[in-house]
Order: structure tokens, then C-alpha cells, then sequence
């Protein structure tokens, strides 16, 4: 297995989809089984060998780089194919490798209009191979290259298969397809970000002379980075890093976004895509500017309160549950953020769990609302109610990951929350405890204001008497695909809020050893 | 002794200029496209050279006491303005063969315009340099006009020669005052003399002349205005010649003046260069917005474009302690991967246009659906051209960055900022043209099943190989990296 553990291993997970999207290339549009198969096949090699990782994986060096390599790649600018994966990377790896499999086994039977399995699987594992290769990658020109991977798909995704209905444009007269408003608007808004988080890297590069992360990171332990350079070089990494979380205020192009995706879209966006953003300041911003983020800190953490609020109440305010499951994430990823800004261990082994269990919980609410619509063809929660009793399985289902969304002890949703706000009580030394006390105040109000939106969502949803205009009508329960596809989330839901230390254990000891160089 | 062997790449393509030339009195004219047969034939021929120079190891060849020079910016671009022939042909030869006339000289001119670059990138002294720029533009200005009956065509050549012509006698007064001032035609002799008179005000005219010279070539703002109409006009492979070649053109002579000329006055041409970056970016851009027809939204992008290319330059001379050679080979790269991804760009719009009958936006609505391989090359060139990776666009802009970040003070910083601004507004329109293929249908007026299918095979091929470079070059930008380094030891001297 030395091959494995010599890069060849992570590798292949990366690169595996992107074989299998070449692949595609060259099967025939109407041969859509073989597509499946073959999206299939290689997604699930790649999760394979992402498990393999983790079972290869040092927990008791879980804060060192592991399984990884270094190789030439562009030596003119001195960038290298530099791979490794830390107590942190791994479960964020092996989440974003799952839900790839479960995404394509749940389109299996549900493809969105226009009916093109071979494209929608092509940009599927277009997405698989972005993804795992932010994770993994060491070399900040290979992250910049794989976080903008992921764009092109996912823009493709929302604009050719997304929502279709009309809607009038702020401020402008005519109606545009909230698809195609929607694609734009979140591709503007990333590339923004992107264009000064690249400003950053290379301002990175010219002061620290080298694109690897862990050089770059031992240097700014070392205090290489200082004063005003390194406050323009966090806020241009903020920039990036803050649009694609989306922290409050930048985060207007995520409701439009998921609410406008096919429902993998929304759940792969929901699951991985903003974690690539929580995982860019945890993985860049924070160890290798350590003096800016402690200056920061405080600031991120009051964005990152305002979020959970402002998250919640819009929540309150939505007709159509896609839109409230969307606005849920802005809120849920503000309690990450509240972690992150703490700058302790808790903290940050919270923002790791909170964004798995987000990952887990969101992605499933989603293959929920889309399963949902797909039966009433519509979302609007006034028109729902009795699901429960029209489909006992898919409303119990749907119960039960609303509970873990809201913070049920017991379930997933718990861990990060309340993590996050016990590190706030006690914040790095030297972080001003008024404000992380305050936050903690408020962001424990949010968990309540959280309760309330999904208990309310589930009271018009879930429970009830159907109303008459579907108590009469037949409804097929969960299918097989469905389950199969849920089942392993559901399993993993209950699985981490049981026994948290399957991600909090390799995630804590990477995250001292982080917080014992940098501060 | 003339060193023969430096001299054989140009040797054979004017061999070529001439044999296309002869050969067209006697091909019938069903053959004429063998015209295009031999000049592809003698570009490959020119390789040969090229590739014995490059491995030969005394790598500097200078000839007519230091006029004419071999080196690896000369074989870099050599190469380059050869490869950008090969596919300009490719994409002529199903387009001008559907107009019936004139075959022959058609690739005659493209072939001796051609040669101009290549001598260009070989000049070391002004009347050099100037003769090949001119070499440049005077097929192209034919070129432009080529369909006769065509009015825009008209417009389009007859507006090009009058900037053309305008251009090359400020670019001549301009030279003749630095000449005047420095006693020199050779760069050296010009950055030799250069040092006495660098605060003299003729001098400084002098510069500044030049550069507005070649600021129409490389249709900077506020010289870019014949660039849209002529780009309209003008047969479509001309166009892409035109906004790739001959641009590259212009930035050749304007890195030779001011990394060798003008090398201890940097003080003089950057800030200028920075104006001209800063209104080419902003400007290109912003009207690229509102352009509904496709040749002439890629027009304004290829002005935003030089624009982008103009930044290093820009920033070299403002840098404390920034390294030359960086900004060179930065704009170098660049100017190599736009002439690919925009090459391709306009053969998918020849291609494209055959099918859909129109270069307008709202006509092309729904290709991906009839015609997704043209959909997905489309889709390539373009998100290229916005600089989304991992196309090849991705490298170019780094390196653009990478080489105005190198020292950072307020000057570059903002470049940096306005140009990271621009590389966003960009992605708008582009995305704009991708979003109306994928996600709009099928406008009525067009029917796509009444046009016949398939890419003529030399245009297929022209787009295969672009396809292939804007992907190998974005997935590993070091086949492009390793020669631009090479070259730019240019600026280190």
C-alpha cells in the first residue's frame, strides 16, 4: 500500500470522477444507462479510496499532513502539485466524496427537466473532482485552481436545469427565469470574491517566496507576515472566503441560488460547495495570518451573529420551504463562522463538526424539499400540510432531519452549535470577552429563533390534516432510490450526534496542533 | 557570410510568399485551395529551423551588426506567429473558398503578413522593426477589404488603412526624434545614448509617439476605434488574424522599445502604459456589455484584452525592486494563450456561423441544444477567455498579477485591484454568450435542422488543436511557462 499512502491514493480520489467524466464524454446521449453506470462506478471508486484514506489515515498524528505528495507542476511561478490530508481535511473529504455517490444514486430515477442524464452527470463529477481536490490540495495556486473548478458546473447546473418560473427583477421591469438570474448572480458573486482571494495568494507569494501552505503557515507562526500587508492580505482572502461561506452581508446570491438549483444542485451547494469557504479561512487565513485574525476576529464574529439572527428571522418570513431550507444555511453557517472566530480549539473542532453535520443535514433537507416538490409540484408551505399522513415515510424522514437541523441533543445539529457557543464564552487570550460573550448571548437566542422557523415549517408542513386539495390524492412513498440515498445520511446523522468523536477526534488534534503554532 | 542557417525560418516563409504567389497562376480554379496546401507545406518547412536553432546551444546569433538577431524571444515568437498561420489558414480555406475569387493572393497576403511578424520579432533596430510592422500591415489592410461587394468589408479595410497609415507616420516621427536625440538605431545604441538626454523633452515626445504608434496596433484605448468596424467588416479568419496577429504585432515592438530601447527611461513609457492599461481594461469592458453581435463583442474583449496584456508593463516601472523579466514574461504568456483561446473563439464563430446564418447574440440562443459540440468548444474558448480555471485564460491572468503584486505599492496595487474588477465584469458578457447557447431556446427565425451539420474538416482540425492547447496549457501551464522564461531574459540585460 506505499503507493497509496505516496499521494497515488488522494489522487485518485480527485481524479478519479474527472476520468469519469472524459468517459462520458464518449458515451452516446441515449445510452442513459451506461451513463449512470459509469458516473456510478467511478463516484463510488472515489469514495472507496477516500475510506481507504481514512482507515490509512495516522489518528495519532492527525495534525501533520498525511497520505500526501509534492511534484513539479508550473516550476516558472513555483507552484507545485502539493497534496496531504490532516485530522481537519479528512471527514470533509470523505463527506464530499459520499454525498457525490448518493447525489448520482438519488437522480438515478429523479432527473430534472431538460432530460440529459449524461450532461447533468458530466458536471456532477466535474463538481466531485473540484471539490475533493480543495481539500486536499496543499499548494495555494492547486486550491485557487480547484475552488474555481467548481464554478463552471455548478453554473451550468442552476442555469440550464434549474427553476424555470418567471420572476421580476429588482429594480428592473421586465422578468427574467429565475435560473438564469440566479446562475449569473452566483457566479458574479464567486468570481468577485476569487479574483482578490487570487490578489491574496500571490501578495502571499511575493513575501513568504513559496505557494505551499504548510511553508507559508510555518512562516507565519514565525511572524513573517505583519501590519499593513497582511491586513490587506486577510481582507482580500476575507473576500473570497466570506462570499463562498456566505457570511452576512454577502450572501444575497445563496437563497437564489439554492432556491433556484435542481435539487442535487442545492444539495451538493448545501453540502460541500460552502464549505469550501469555512475550509479556506480554516485552512489559510487563519494559520498563516495569525496576528490579522486575531485583530479580525472579533468582527467575524459579529458578522457571524448578525448571520445566525438575520438567518433565522428571514426564515420566519418565507412562503416557499426551498427558500426557508436556504436561508437555514445562512444561519447554520454563521454558527461555523462564530466557531472559527473564537480562535481556540473548541471553536474551531466545532466549525469542523457543525459544517459535517450542516453538510449531512442541509444536503438531506434539500433531497427532501426536492423529493416534495417533484410529488405537489409545488413549495409553497401554505398550500402542504398532513405529509405525514400522505407519506408516512418521507414525513417521518423529513421530522427527523428538521429535529437534527434545529440542534437536537442526540443528532448531529447539536455538536456545532453548541460547541461553537461554548468557545465563544471563552475566546483565544486577548480576544475581547465582551463581544464574544455577547455573541455567545445572542447566538444562543438564535438556536431558539432556529427551533422556531423549523418547528413552524414542520407544524405547516408535516403535521395535520392534508388539505383538500391533496387529501384525495394518491402519493408513492419514498422510492428505492430515495432510501438508498438517504438512508446513509440519515445513519450518519444519528451516528455523529451520538458519538461526535468520529469527527471531533482527528479534527481537535489538527486543530491544537494549528492553534498551538500559530498563536 | 551570411549566417544562413539564422536566417532560414524567414528565408523559407518568403519562399512560400512567392512559390503561393506563382503557384496561383497555374492552379484551375477548382485547386486554388492547394494555395493553402503549400503554405501550410512551408510553415511546417520553417519549423525545421527553428527547432535546430532552439537546440542549438550558442543561442545568441546576431547578424547585420546587431540588427537582426536569433534568440529565444525571436524563436518564441517566431514559432508563435507560425503556429497562429497554420490555423488561420485552417480556418480560411472552407470560408474563402465559398467567395470564388482571388484564392491565391488571399494566402498570399495572409503568408507575407505573416512574415512580417516573424522579422519583427527577429529586429533589434528601429528601421527593422518598422519595416516588419509595416509588413504586418499592409496585407492585412487588402485583407480587411476582401469581400468586394460587401460595403462593411469596404469600410472596414478602407478605415484600417487610414488609422494604419496615420499610425505609422506618428510611430515614424516618433522614431526619427529618438533617433535625432539619441544618434542611434539599434536599441543599444538608443539605451546607450539614451542616458544624457532622458530628462530632454524631444525625447520624452519622442517615446511618447512611438508608443501611440504601436497603441493603435495593439488597439489600446484611446487608439482602439477602427477596431470594432474593421473587426465587423472584415471577413471573419481575417479578423481573428487581425486581433491576434497583428495585435501581437504591436506588442512585440512595444516590449522590444521598452525592455531594450527605452530600458533606462522607464519612467517615461510606464505611467503612460499604465493610462493606456487602465482605459483599455475599463473601457473594452464596459462596451463589451452592450454588444450584441458576436464579432464585435469579441472586438471590445480583444481591447480589454490588451489591456490586461498591458499591465505588466505598466507596473515593471513602477516596481522599487520588482524583477524585470517577471512583467516580461508575464505579458508574453499572455499575449501566447489570448492568441490561442481567441483564435479559437473566432473559429467557433465561423463555424458557428454557417449553422445559425448570423453573428448576432439572440440568433445563436439554443446552438447547444442542435449543436452541442460547437456548444461545448464555445463554451471552452469563452469561460477561457474570462479566465475561469483550468482553461488556459486562468495562467494568463495569474502570471499578470503575479508580475504586478511582485513589489507592491499604491500604484500597482490599484492596477491590481482595477484589473482583478475588470476580470469580473468580463466574466459577465462572456457568460452572457455561453448562457444564451445553453439556456435559451431556439429563437424562430432560426431552423436549425435546414443548415447542413458539419464543420468543415480543416476548420474541425483548426479547432481541435486550439481546444487542445487552451486545455493542456491550463492544466499544465508550464508548456507555455518554460518558453516565456526563456524569453524574457530579454528584459534582464
Amino acid at each position: 500500500m506505499e503507493w497509496f499512502d505516496n499521494g497515488w491514493g488522494l489522487s485518485l480520489v480527485v481524479f478519479l470522477p474527472l476520468v469519469g467524466a472524459l468517459a462520458l464524454l464518449a458515451v452516446p446521449k441515449d445510452e442513459e444507462d451506461t451513463a449512470k453506470w459509469v458516473a456510478l462506478l467511478t463516484a463510488s471508486a472515489s469514495l472507496f479510496f477516500a475510506i481507504v484514506a481514512a482507515f490509512r489515515f495516522d489518528y495519532g498524528d492527525a495534525g501533520t499532513f498525511q497520505l500526501g505528495t509534492v511534484k513539479e507542476w508550473i516550476p516558472a511561478i513555483g507552484s507545485n502539485f502539493e497534496i496531504g490530508i490532516d485530522g481537519i481535511s479528512l471527514p470533509l473529504l470523505v463527506l464530499s466524496t459520499a454525498i457525490v455517490v448518493l447525489s448520482i444514486v438519488y437522480s438515478w430515477d429523479h432527473w430534472p427537466e431538460p432530460h440529459n442524464p449524461k450532461g447533468f452527470l458530466i458536471l456532477i463529477l466535474f463538481l466531485a473532482t473540484g471539490m475533493a481536490g480543495t481539500f486536499v490540495a496543499l499548494d495555494l495556486v492547486l486550491f485557487f485552481v480547484m475552488f474555481e473548478l467548481v464554478l463552471l458546473p455548478m453554473y451550468f447546473m442552476i442555469g440550464i436545469w434549474g427553476d424555470k418560473t418567471k420572476m421580476k427583477l429588482p429594480g428592473f421591469n421586465h422578468e427574467v427565469e429565475t435560473r438564469l438570474y440566479a446562475s449569473i448572480k452566483f457566479f458574479l458573486f464567486t468570481l468577485f470574491g476569487s479574483a482578490f482571494m487570487l490578489l491574496g495568494f500571490l501578495a502571499l507569494n511575493f513575501r513568504g517566496g513559496t505557494f505551499s501552505i504548510p511553508e507559508l503557515t510555518a512562516l507565519g507562526a514565525n511572524g513573517a507576515f505583519t501590519g499593513t500587508f497582511a491586513f490587506l492580505v486577510f481582507g482580500a482572502l476575507f473576500l473570497g472566503f466570506a462570499v463562498k461561506v456566505p457570511m452576512w452581508p454577502f450572501h444575497t446570491w445563496l437563497p437564489d441560488a439554492h432556491t433556484a438549483a435542481p435539487t442535487v444542485g442545492s444539495v451538493l451547494l448545501a453540502a460541500i460547495l460552502l464549505k469550501l469557504g469555512s475550509y479556506g479561512f480554516i485552512r489559510i487565513s487563519i494559520p498563516i495570518l495569525p496576528n490579522e485574525a486575531r485583530d479580525w476576529a472579533p468582527a467575524i464574529a459579529i458578522l457571524a451573529v448578525i448571520a445566525i439572527i438575520y438567518g433565522s428571522l428571514a426564515c420566519l418570513a418565507q412562503k416557499d420551504m426551498k427558500r426557508l431550507i436556504a436561508f437555514s444555511s445562512v444561519g447554520h453557517m454563521g454558527f461555523v463562522m462564530l466557531g472559527i472566530a473564537t480562535l481556540t480549539p473548541v471553536g474551531i473542532t466545532a466549525a469542523v463538526i457543525g459544517m459535517v453535520a450542516h453538510g449531512v443535514i442541509t444536503g438531506m433537507l434539500f433531497f427532501l424539499a426536492g423529493s416534495m416538490q417533484h410529488r405537489y409540484h409545488t413549495r409553497e408551505m401554505a398550500r402542504l400540510g398532513g405529509n405525514l399522513k400522505l407519506m408516512p415515510v418521507l414525513g417521518g424522514i423529513f421530522g427527523f432531519t428538521a429535529m437534527a437541523s434545529l440542534g437536537l441533543p442526540g443528532l448531529a445539529g447539536f455538536w456545532g452549535e453548541f460547541m461553537a457557543l461554548l468557545g465563544s464564552y471563552e475566546p483565544l487570550a486577548g480576544l475581547s470577552l465582551g463581544v464574544f460573550r455577547t455573541a455567545m448571548v445572542v447566538g444562543a437566542i438564535g438556536t431558539v429563533l432556529t427551533a422556531g422557523y423549523l418547528l413552524w415549517m414542520l407544524q405547516r408542513v408535516n403535521l395535520g390534516e392534508p388539505s383538500e386539495e391533496w387529501a384525495n390524492h394518491e402519493f408513492h412513498d419514498a422510492d428505492r432510490f430515495e432510501l438508498v440515498a438517504w438512508v446513509p445520511m440519515l445513519v450518519s446523522i444519528l451516528a455523529i450526534g451520538i458519538y461526535p468523536k468520529i469527527i471531533t477526534g482527528p479534527a481537535n488534534d489538527a486543530v491544537k496542533a494549528m492553534i498551538e503554532t500559530a498563536f | 557570410m551570411l549566417d544562413y542557417h539564422a536566417l532560414a525560418p524567414d528565408l523559407i516563409i518568403a519562399g512560400t510568399v512567392l512559390a503561393v504567389l506563382g503557384a496561383d497562376l497555374f492552379l484551375p480554379q477548382e485547386r486554388k485551395w492547394w494555395s493553402a496546401v503549400i503554405g501550410i507545406f512551408g510553415l511546417t518547412l520553417a519549423l525545421i529551423p527553428i527547432f535546430t536553432l532552439a537546440v542549438d546551444d550558442s543561442s545568441l546569433r546576431s547578424m547585420f551588426g546587431g540588427s537582426y538577431v536569433i534568440d529565444d524571444f525571436a524563436l518564441v515568437l517566431k514559432t508563435f506567429f507560425i503556429i497562429t498561420g497554420y490555423v488561420v489558414l485552417l480556418m480560411s480555406v472552407s470560408y474563402i473558398e465559398s467567395d470564388r475569387y482571388y484564392q491565391g493572393e488571399y494566402y498570399f497576403l495572409v503568408l507575407a503578413s505573416l512574415l512580417g511578424g516573424m522579422v519583427m520579432a527577429s529586429s533589434r533596430d528601429l528601421i527593422t522593426l518598422f519595416v516588419g510592422l509595416e509588413l504586418v500591415s499592409g496585407p492585412a489592410f487588402l485583407l480587411a477589404g476582401w469581400r468586394k461587394g460587401d460595403a462593411k468589408s469596404n469600410e472596414a479595410a478602407l478605415k484600417f488603412f487610414i488609422i494604419g497609415v496615420l499610425s505609422a507616420a506618428i510611430l515614424l516621427y516618433g522614431m526619427s526624434l529618438v533617433y535625432g536625440m539619441t544618434g542611434g538605431l539599434t536599441f543599444e545604441e538608443i539605451r546607450a545614448g539614451s542616458v544624457t538626454v532622458s530628462d530632454e523633452p524631444v525625447f520624452v515626445l519622442g517615446i511618447l509617439l512611438v508608443l501611440v504608434g504601436f497603441g493603435f496596433k495593439m488597439s489600446a484605448v484611446p487608439f482602439h476605434f477602427w477596431a470594432p468596424d474593421t473587426y465587423e467588416g472584415a471577413p471573419t479568419p481575417v479578423t481573428a488574424y487581425l486581433s491576434v496577429g497583428s495585435k501581437a504585432a504591436g506588442f512585440v515592438g512595444v516590449l522590444l522599445v521598452s525592455y531594450l530601447a527605452f530600458a533606462e527611461s522607464p519612467e517615461i513609457w510606464g505611467p503612460a502604459l499604465w493610462i493606456l492599461a487602465v482605459l483599455s481594461m475599463v473601457v473594452g469592458n464596459l462596451v463589451a456589455l452592450r454588444q450584441e453581435n458576436l464579432v464585435r463583442l469579441l472586438a471590445y474583449s480583444s481591447i480589454a484584452h490588451a489591456g490586461f496584456m498591458l499591465v505588466p508593463f505598466a507596473a515593471a516601472s513602477l516596481l522599487d525592486s520588482g524583477d524585470l523579466e517577471k512583467a516580461f514574461a508575464a505579458t508574453l504568456s499572455y499575449i501566447l494563450i489570448y492568441g490561442m483561446m481567441n483564435l479559437g473563439a473566432f473559429a467557433v464563430i465561423i463555424a458557428g456561423a454557417r449553422r445559425v446564418g448570423s453573428g448576432q447574440l439572440r440568433d445563436w440562443a439554443g446552438l447547444g441544444s442542435y449543436a452541442p459540440g460547437l456548444g461545448v468548444l464555445l463554451t471552452l474558448f469563452f469561460f477561457s477567455l474570462a479566465g475561469i480555471p483550468p482553461l488556459a485564460g486562468w495562467f494568463a491572468k495569474f502570471v499578470m498579477f503575479q508580475a504586478v503584486l511582485q513589489d507592491a505599492n499604491g500604484w500597482t496595487v490599484a492596477l491590481a485591484a482595477i484589473a482583478a474588477v475588470n476580470a469580473v465584469i468580463a466574466l459577465y458578457y462572456y457568460a452572457k454568450v455561453v448562457k444564451g447557447v445553453w439556456m435559451d431556446p431556439v429563437p424562430d427565425s432560426v431552423n436549425p435542422k435546414g443548415v447542413p451539420g458539419r464543420v468543415a474538416p480543416s476548420l474541425g482540425l483548426a479547432l481541435g488543436i486550439l481546444a487542445f492547447g487552451v486545455i493542456l496549457a491550463g492544466v499544465y501551464p508550464s508548456v507555455i511557462a518554460e518558453f516565456t522564461e526563456a524569453a524574457s531574459f530579454l528584459a534582464g540585460g
